[in-house]
């Protein structure tokens, strides 16, 4: 029973079932809320492992677990879900994430305290991430996509960082939180009402196709691949969805709202907005755009290339510009996403393969790296890298594990952040036929400088915080080391970028058959 | 022989008016007024679902100028609905004055009356009738804080733009049975495909489109509607920004895609330049409002200009595409109707509550109402369209009738309508940030007035608007299922 669809369906609405549950809780049943938490997060990743016993790797190019109900018969939408290849390592990484941000904040619930509301946010995002991962259906897609807005316009603007800072543009001062919440909304929100357009546009010209105008995604592709979708309309809903999915991801030069939102986010926000969410955009690209519009993304490709390098060149230019530690993460990911969308933009198998492990692992040391510095921030006040110094002898153990992410980070072989980066490399020398190979052949080799700036920020970023003298300041605390939910929360999370790391195949065993036909069947191998 | 079944909603509507009337000349307890009222109401309904489920295809009354069709059976049902929610956010707001409780629903019901007429109404004569008798009770109620000068001024305002419109309605309709002979929508669709290069036809179009464009307020006829809606009650604010407006909707429906539907070339492009400016100009101004009910005035304005969009693609479209274009208009008034009441309603609720209803006024209502701040999530960001509530499915429906068909021109607007949504998220966002994000203002009212309890039939009208825009965003199937039904209307015959 659980194969056909409803294990799917369960780890999508288990969480929001959650949060409704957790909504009619009383607010002072702290323990009702932490248990009704966990077992509504916890239960989706046990779904999720008997996937992963069940899924057929053989046929990972094949829609599993799935279902095809109706929906809303008048537009012609459907309850189309179903895992391949692709989503499915993501749909788990990002049930397990959601787990870890819940146990993480049973004893870091931000200010202002509010459990109760804080956990149904945390739920309501899981549902959201999770469904986004298995539609199969644009106007399902949409939804989930949506779904992910509310959530993190309140994570951000209750419980978000409250010193003040100038508007730019205005002359006024506004608090942080406040200023970061309404630019991730608007930004999100600006790309994916385009997003939409695109998808109407689609729907309208599969009319001139098939029996009934259609949102279903693996119709549209087989439409698409026999070159369904052509010419200027074509060129113009790419570019449509091309808005939508690049802000979520984001690209340069849509990336702004991004430094703000991570900093200004409580630290499990910025997980899971790191850990997730930008994938939502990078996986829009692969399940969406490449696939029904493939002659379209081979116009479009070396422009994707070009604005991808320019990300990874800005990132960690920017990296190397920061006093924050946040701040210094959250540019990083614009660097590590412009891989993966380099990594996209060959339309090759190895740069897209390369582009999902590189979603997997930035999920992994990323979410990681933000749940130290939110840990760091809360034990000393601070982000200033500047008074930070010191932290590998007042807390060993926050110290090491910092080091091991940022060193994970930098793309170390041997360690999950490796292969994304260079294999999207690789990718780049030789794009898929009919590229231009001149600018593929210099996003490479900018690509390649990027990860030397991208080892000089990190190890910088760790001299200047691990390293040196305590300064004198931290004296009188008492400062206390990794407490047992942090590990908790962290350990799997190092286990799984080692583990990807040696042995990448647990990624690519289910990712290559499904990149491979994907390639064949759009691009013609 | 009078089909009495067909006429049974207003005919019950009218006796209760009437019952109320005499009630209230006798009774010393005035809100058992409110109760006739609201048993009244759900009365009417009764007789809407018996023809709803019967076999008999449409009803034609009078040779065809009364029809109780499929789309004049769903707008009837949503008026009698948006009437109930009105009557139970009026319950504590007549009473918490001294106001004239059985003349309030006097008017009140007369107003439904009108709009339900309007609704079966398939000729100029009852056109006109049921405009007038949706907006004569409201003159009166606009002003009903007498009081208050910003009342007098809203009742003034309304009533001399109310006459203005109507003339300029009754002028154009004068013009049209000049030149068509008819009365009748279908009298003058068969004459109008012939006229559409007569000058003087063209003229009253524009002029009838004119007079039901400051029903619906849309810009450029929109200059009462802030001033009437902040100075008004506000549940009658409420009723003029959903019934009222859907009664304008129901008739620019039916003219334009029954008595000038061959004419579609001559008013698509009026409708354009109407929809563009509504949602732009309503929006832009909406930015800057800080009393909440007005920024709500202006959103009502842009809702509007959304809700023309489907109409410009009459001239582009088949039979198919028309039906389409009326059923999206329709999902739209109803998704619409119900979280704008929701926001009336809250806007009722909180202004009790923080004793202001400004913007600032009602920072940090999440610390001591949290119930009413999470409705104000779910209402304001309904309005902006976010999913999973109603809103989203309102402008989809939208937005999949321009797209699909195959104009530039619509494509256009569509790029229009969705730059708009994404600006108007700003100033609704406001709102909500203001009741979740900032801190209790120093003028707030002291701590037994905060946490005074939200009276019954309050609640009970957020609870079921609330429930509404939930559900249906999950499930847009519950609204398709009628708004379907209304094809019909664009299908001819």
């Amino acid at each position: 029973m659980l194969d056909n669809g409803w294990g799917l369906s369960l780890i999508v609405f288990l969480p929001i079932a959650g949060a409704l549950i957790i909504l009619l809780t009383p607010k002072k049943n702290l323990v009702a809320i932490k248990a009704f938490g966990l077992t509504f997060t916890a239960l989706p990743v046990l779904l999720a492992a008997y996937m992963i016993a069940r899924f057929d790797y053989g046929a990972g190019s094949a829609f599993q677990f799935g279902t095809d109900l109706s929906w809303i018969t008048s537009i012609n939408a459907r309850y189309h879900i179903g895992v391949d290849g692709i989503s499915f390592p993501m749909l788990v990484l990002s049930t397990v994430l959601t787990l870890l941000a819940v146990i993480y904040t049973f004893n870091h619930w931000p200010e202002p305290y509010n459990p109760k509301a804080f956990m149904a946010l945390i739920l309501v995002l899981g549902t959201a991430m999770n469904g986004t991962f298995v539609a199969l259906d644009l106007v399902l897609f949409f939804v989930f996509f949506e779904l992910v807005l509310l959530p993190m316009y309140f994570m951000i603007g209750i419980w978000g960082d409250k010193t003040m800072m100038k508007v730019p543009g205005f002359k006024i001062e506004a608090e942080t939180r406040l200023y970061a919440a309404i630019k991730f909304f608007v930004f999100t929100l600006f790309g994916s009402a385009f997003m939409l357009l695109g998808f109407l546009a689609v729907y309208y010209r599969s009319g001139e196709y098939l029996a009934s105008r259609t949102f279903d995604i693996p119709k549209l592709i087989e439409l698409g691949s026999s070159g369904a979708f052509t010419g200027t309309f074509a060129f113009l809903v790419f570019g449509a969805l091309f808005l939508g999915f690049a802000v979520k991801v984001p690209m340069w030069p849509l990336h702004s709202w991004l430094p703000d939102a991570h900093t200004a986010a409580p630290t499990v926000g910025s997980v899971l907005l790191a850990g997730i969410m930008l994938k939502l955009g990078s996986y829009g690209f692969i399940r969406i755009s490449l696939p029904i519009l493939p002659q379209e993304a081979h116009r479009w490709a070396p422009a994707i290339a070009i604005l991808a390098v320019i990300g990874i060149i800005y990132g960690a230019l920017a990296c190397l510009a920061q006093t924050d530690m946040k701040r210094l993460i959250a540019f990083s990911s614009v660097g590590h996403m412009g891989f993966v969308m380099l990594g996209i933009s060959t339309l090759t198998v190895v740069g897209i393969n390369a582009a999902v492990i590189g979603m997997v692992a930035h999920g992994l040391i990323t979410g990681l790296l933000f749940f130290v510095a939110g840990s760091m921030s809360h034990r000393y006040h601070t982000r200033e890298m500047a008074r930070l110094g010191g932290n590998q002898t007042l807390m060993p153990k926050m110290g090491a594990i910092l080091g091991f992410t940022a060193i994970a980070s930098l793309g170390l072989p041997g360690l999950a952040g490796f292969w994304g980066e260079f294999m999207s490399l690789v990718g780049s020398y030789s794009p898929a036929f009919g590229l231009n190979l001149g600018v593929f052949r210099t996003a490479m080799v900018f690509g390649a400088i990027g990860t030397v700036l991208t080892a000089g920020y990190m190890l910088w970023m760790l001299q200047r915080v691990n390293l040196g003298e305590p300064s004198s300041e931290w004296g009188g605390h008492a400062l206390v080391d990794a407490d047992a939910y942090e590990l908790t929360a962290w350990v799997p999370l190092m286990v799984l970028i080692v583990a990807v790391g040696v042995f990448p195949k647990l990624v690519f065993g289910a990712t290559n058959s499904a990149v491979v036909a994907l390639v064949a069947k759009a691009f013609g191998g | 022989m009078i089909d009495y079944l067909a006429l049974a909603p207003e005919i019950i509507i009218a006796a209760t008016a009437v019952v109320v009337l005499l009630a209230d000349l006798w009774l010393v307890r005035k809100y058992w007024t409110a109760i006739i009222a609201v048993i009244g109401t759900t009365a009417a309904a009764i007789p809407l679902i018996v023809m709803a489920v019967s076999p008999v295809g449409d009803r034609m009354l009078f040779d065809g100028s009364y029809v109780v069709d499929p789309f004049a059976l769903v707008m009837k049902g949503l008026f009698l609905m948006a009437g109930y929610v009105v009557l139970l956010m009026s319950f504590s707001y007549v009473e918490s004055d001294r106001y004239y409780e059985g003349e309030y629903y006097f008017l009140l019901l007369l107003s439904i009356l009108g709009s339900l007429v309007l609704a079966s109404a398939r000729d100029l004569i009852g056109l006109f009738i049921g405009i007038e008798l949706v907006a004569s009770p409201m003159y009166v109620l606009a002003g009903f804080r007498k009081g208050d000068l910003k009342s007098n001024e809203a009742a003034l305002k309304y009533y001399l733009l109310g006459v203005l419109a109507s003339a300029l309605l009754l002028y154009g309709s004068s013009f049209v049975f000049g030149l068509t002979g008819a009365l009748t929508y279908d009298g003058i669709a068969s004459a109008a495909g012939g006229l559409v290069h007569e000058p003087a036809f063209v003229m009253a179009v524009l002029f009838v489109l004119a007079g039901i464009g400051f029903k619906v307020s849309a810009v450029p006829f929109h200059f009462w509607a802030p001033d009437t809606y902040e100075g008004a009650p506000t549940p009658i604010t409420a009723y003029l920004s959903v019934s009222s407006k859907a009664a304008g909707f129901v008739a620019l429906l039916a003219v334009t895609y029954r008595a000038f539907g061959p004419a579609s070339a001559t008013w698509a492009p009026v409708v354009w330049v109407m929809a563009a400016l509504s949602m732009t100009i309503a929006n832009l101004t909406a930015l800057r409002q800080d009393n909440i009910v007005r920024m709500l005035a202006y959103s009502s304005i842009s809702h509007a200009g959304f809700m023309l969009v489907p109409f410009v693609v009459a001239p582009y479209v088949g039979a198919e595409g028309l039906g389409n274009a009326v059923a999206a208009t329709v999902t739209y008034l109803v998704i619409y109707a119900f979280m704008n009441l929701g926001a009336f309603a809250l806007v009722i609720a909180g202004s009790r509550k923080a004793r202001s209803g400004t913007v600032e006024g009602w920072a940090g209502m999440a610390t001591y109402a949290p119930g009413l701040a999470f409705l104000g999530a779910v209402f304001f960001f309904g309005l902006a369209g976010i999913p999973p509530l109603a809103g989203w499915f309102a402008k989809f429906v939208m937005f999949r009738v321009v797209l699909t068909a195959g104009s530039g021109w619509a494509v256009g607007l569509a790029v229009i309508a969705a730059l708009n949504s994404v600006v108007a998220v700003y100033y609704y966002a406001r709102v909500v940030k203001a009741m979740w994000m900032d801190p209790i203002p120093v003028t707030a009212p002291d701590l037994e007035v905060r946490e005074a309890a939200v009276p019954m039939p309050l609640a009970l009208a957020l609870g079921i608007t609330a429930a509404i825009v939930l559900v249906v965003g999950a499930v847009p199937g519950l609204v398709t299922f009628f708004s379907d039904a209304t094809k019909t209307l664009a299908g001819g015959g």
